[in-house]
């Protein structure tokens, strides 16, 4: 009697010790792991986004510069949220080749709708960059500092519309934390995405939005939209003129102008859990060898993003000090399900 | 007339050897897209992306565009032949398109929709070539409450417009927004009607929905009427492509009217799903052989195919001067753009001019030879339906099948699909008809969101839907479509009483 299990056993590792001679023969250094099938890339947001963006670019860089043997697909999972993404990631376990990037909804999607994730299901592998948010309002509004906009929300109360992307996640938080600082109060109303934001704040159907640098830039260029404070603790690094002679780096922080909210949106990358060290560290080099390429600083440079890199003990800390510091936000706001 | 020279300056930059071979490649590729179902334009562009990051970007876009031309050509194929819409836009196809077929005219059918594919983009490419700055303020209007009116028109315009009892309509629309309220709801930011599955996070996809409502049903009904394709006898006439163009230009007003239709919707950011059913319904209530749209009129094939392509072409221009994708397949493109250091928006006509004209001129030289390239495989395309049934059944249900999975990867919504697949046979042997049920599936969240976002900006006052003169205008328009028959049957009353 031969048994099925073990004679697929053996078969199997027949075949792990024959890919493994291959392998040997193609890189004698054999310890450092390597994909051995094309790598999915997850997007937890639609396409377009500035997720989405960054992930195909990721793809670009890593397909043009032949960074890795093997090729890496970009798969949308929006549903949900991201919950769809990061469902679909907790649940493959011991699958190495794939890999998430998260914006803020790593956070605020388990925390508003309570379906059953955490990030600490996945294995941190690095940030890539902080997105900026930046207080922007039609070129023609009669406010010109960040003050002066706070003074006309209030003296309207309940009629300053804001426009924003998604339902209790970053824009709104920022929001919240706006009416928090100062008392006044928006109408929030949420749409899909970012340019979608920018262009319903060209045609006045809102009076403001808090869209990423790189959502409105184009606007800002034509004379369409201003901006009036960055939610950031110094100025942006960028000094190219944008907008006739004003700069990113020329926007004043949002603390300078007496409204003091600082938020920094996460565009990091993790894989599955269990993944092991040497996975991971094989990563960790592949993102490294991205942000090296001119692509990505060019990405980096127009989208004015704050460029911090970290990976390994120091990615882990800084993203459960951010869970925190998101609870506590979303707690405040009134946003956190029932379930938590 | 610089624009005249722009363009001039855009065809010496598309027609380089390369570029031509580039669009040649991009349109078969495209028109591979589109026959899979599920793969649909907006994937396919996105796995296809990677491949031009080494070209320039103006190569880059003439690919990618002609892709995405390829892909609006090859939805019809599968809609006519199968009953499958391939995408949300080919649905209204589908009602004379496979009758057509069945009755042995699918020749006809595929070269009519072909041609009209054509006349749509090509009159929306023109319209783009002479008034894009124009237009692009308009696109600018569209507010919360001005897209809902849109959609209330596209619904109320299909609302006792179907042979079928209105109430019916009425009940299958209401079955499709049911279907389309599960999910998140991206106003609140909560799970509706998931009853803690997360396979329902993603609430019902349409191409789900409509892999199995239309292809799977088809095929249950099919081998209920004895395991044969009606459309087998037809002959493979190579002449049919002359023969139908004889035909079409008796249809030029429904053609007009289409791709006015195409062009507004296209550029106001409701797309070409709501254009491709409000052209059908349109033409169906001013033809006078609308009484038998339904079974096979080509009019019912021009209409819808007319205006999805003129809307589709549409949709670029907001995406270039605006930098909001009108369709999927645009927000992916719009990556691309991204990409290649191109910023979309109000500036790229002016710093940006090679570019944009050339991806211009390449719409004009993708149509002609997308048209060129589908209207020679239309007597191939025929002859598909000649293959017995025992054959080609199997086949497309495994097409299906790798569709339905191709959308999120997930073999649950393979079984939804067969779930769907014994509801579409159900609901076509009650007599209801599925195609509200599917625009509701398509169109209900946006319009709920629509919504919405209005009733939040006025504080829930209904008046934002009559504030301003557009809005007004096309929910009066909505509102009349609504009760259409009854405004009929009353005038049919009156009418003969002074007489009397």
């Amino acid at each position: 009697m031969t048994n099925p299990a073990k004679s697929r056993g053996i078969a199997t590792c027949g075949i792990a010790a024959a890919l493994g001679a291959a392998a040997l023969a193609i890189t004698p250094a054999a310890a450092a792991w390597e994909p051995t099938r094309p790598v999915e890339f997850i997007v937890p947001a639609g396409t377009g986004g500035g997720a989405d963006q960054m992930a195909r670019v990721i793809q670009g860089i890593v397909t043009k510069h032949k960074l890795m043997n093997q090729s890496m697909v970009v798969i949308n999972k929006s549903g949900g949220a991201g919950g769809e993404g990061f469902l679909d990631v907790k649940g493959s376990k011991g699958n190495p080749h794939k890999l998430i990037i998260t914006l803020s909804n790593l956070f605020t999607t388990p925390l508003g709708t309570g379906i059953p994730f955490n990030w600490k299901d996945l294995t941190p592998v690095a940030m890539m960059a902080l997105d900026e948010f930046i207080l922007w309002v039609p070129a023609d509004a009669p406010y010109k500092t960040a003050p002066e906009y706070v003074a006309a929300a209030k003296a309207a109360p309940g009629t300053m519309k804001m426009g924003g992307t998604g339902s209790k996640q970053e824009d709104q938080i920022i929001t919240v934390a706006i009416e928090k600082a100062t008392g006044a109060k928006f109408i929030y109303i949420p749409y899909k995405g970012g340019g979608e934001v920018a262009v319903q704040l060209v045609g006045k159907h809102v009076n403001s939005t808090v869209n990423n640098p790189i959502e409105a830039v184009a606007q800002w260029r034509a004379g369409q939209l201003k901006p009036l404070c960055v939610f950031d603790a110094q100025n942006l690094p960028v000094k190219d003129k944008i907008a006739g002679e004003m700069s990113w780096a020329d926007i004043p922080t949002c603390k300078s102008q007496g409204l003091d909210i600082e938020y920094l949106m996460l565009r990091g990358v993790f894989t599955t859990p269990g993944a092991t060290a040497d996975q991971v560290a094989f990563y960790v080099d592949l993102l490294k060898k991205v942000r090296e390429t001119p692509e990505w600083k060019a990405l980096m440079h127009d989208g004015a993003f704050n460029q911090t890199f970290m990976s390994g003990a120091d990615y882990a800390k800084w993203v459960e000090k951010e869970e925190g510091r998101h609870r506590d936000l979303m707690k405040e706001a009134g946003f956190l399900a029932t379930t938590n | 007339m610089e624009e005249i020279v722009n363009l001039f300056h855009g065809f010496a930059v598309v027609l380089q050897p390369y570029n031509i071979m580039l669009m040649f490649v991009g349109i078969l590729l495209g028109v591979i897209i589109g026959v899979l179902p599920g793969l649909g334009g907006a994937n396919g562009v996105a796995i296809l992306l990677p491949l031009t990051f080494s070209m320039s970007p103006t190569s880059a876009i003439i690919m990618l565009s002609c892709i995405y031309w390829g892909a609006l050509f090859g939805g019809a194929i599968t809609s006519i032949l199968f009953n499958i819409p391939g995408e949300p836009w080919s649905v209204a196809t589908t009602f004379d398109g496979h009758p057509m077929a069945q009755k042995g005219q699918a020749g006809e059918a595929l070269t009519a929709a072909f041609t009209s594919s054509f006349v749509g983009a090509l009159f929306a490419v023109i319209l783009i070539t002479l008034v894009a700055p124009l237009v692009a303020k308009f696109a600018l209007q569209f507010g919360p409450a001005e897209k809902f009116a849109v959609f209330f028109l596209a619904f109320c315009s299909f609302i006792g417009m179907g042979k079928e009892p209105p109430f019916k309509t009425v009940a299958s629309m209401m079955i499709g927004f049911a279907l389309a309220a599960v999910g998140l709801d991206s106003m609140t930011g909560q799970l509706r009607l998931t009853f803690g599955f997360t396979e329902f996070l993603n609430g019902f996809d349409f191409l789900i929905a409509v892999i199995g409502l239309f292809g799977i049903g088809e095929i249950l009904l099919t081998m209920e009427e004895g395991l044969s394709f009606k459309g087998r006898a037809a002959g493979i006439n190579p002449r049919v492509v002359l023969q139908t163009w004889r035909e079409l230009p008796r249809y030029w007003m429904t053609s007009l009217r289409s791709c006015v239709i195409g062009c507004w919707m296209g550029i106001s950011p409701a797309g070409a799903t709501p254009a491709s059913f409000m052209s059908y319904g349109i033409a169906k209530r001013t033809s006078k052989n609308g009484d038998k749209f339904g079974t096979g009129e080509i009019e019912g094939v021009v209409a819808p195919e007319t205006a999805a392509h003129a809307a589709g072409t549409a949709a670029l221009l907001p995406m270039l001067s605006l930098g909001v994708p009108g369709s999927p397949t645009a927000a992916v493109l719009l990556g691309g753009l991204l990409i290649w250091g191109l910023q979309p928006g109000p500036l790229l006509f002016v710093e940006q001019k090679d570019f944009v004209w050339g991806l211009i001129a390449s719409m004009y030289l993708g149509n002609i030879v997308g048209l060129i390239v589908v209207l020679t495989c239309v007597p191939l395309f025929a002859a598909i339906l000649r293959i017995p049934f025992s054959i080609i059944a199997p086949i497309i249900l495994v097409m299906c099948a790798i569709g339905a999975y191709t959308v999120h990867n997930s073999t649950f919504d393979v079984v939804m699909m067969l779930v769907f697949g014994v509801i579409g046979y159900v609901l076509k042997k009650c007599n209801y008809p599925l195609a509200p049920m599917v625009l509701a599936i398509v169109l209900g969240d946006k319009a709920e969101e629509a919504f919405r976002q209005s009733l939040l900006g006025s504080q829930g006052g209904l008046g934002v839907f009559f504030s301003n003169g557009l809005v007004g205008s096309i929910m009066s328009l909505g509102l009349i479509a609504l009760f259409w028959p009854l405004i009929q049957r009353t005038w049919t009353r009156l009418r003969p009483a002074p007489a009397a």
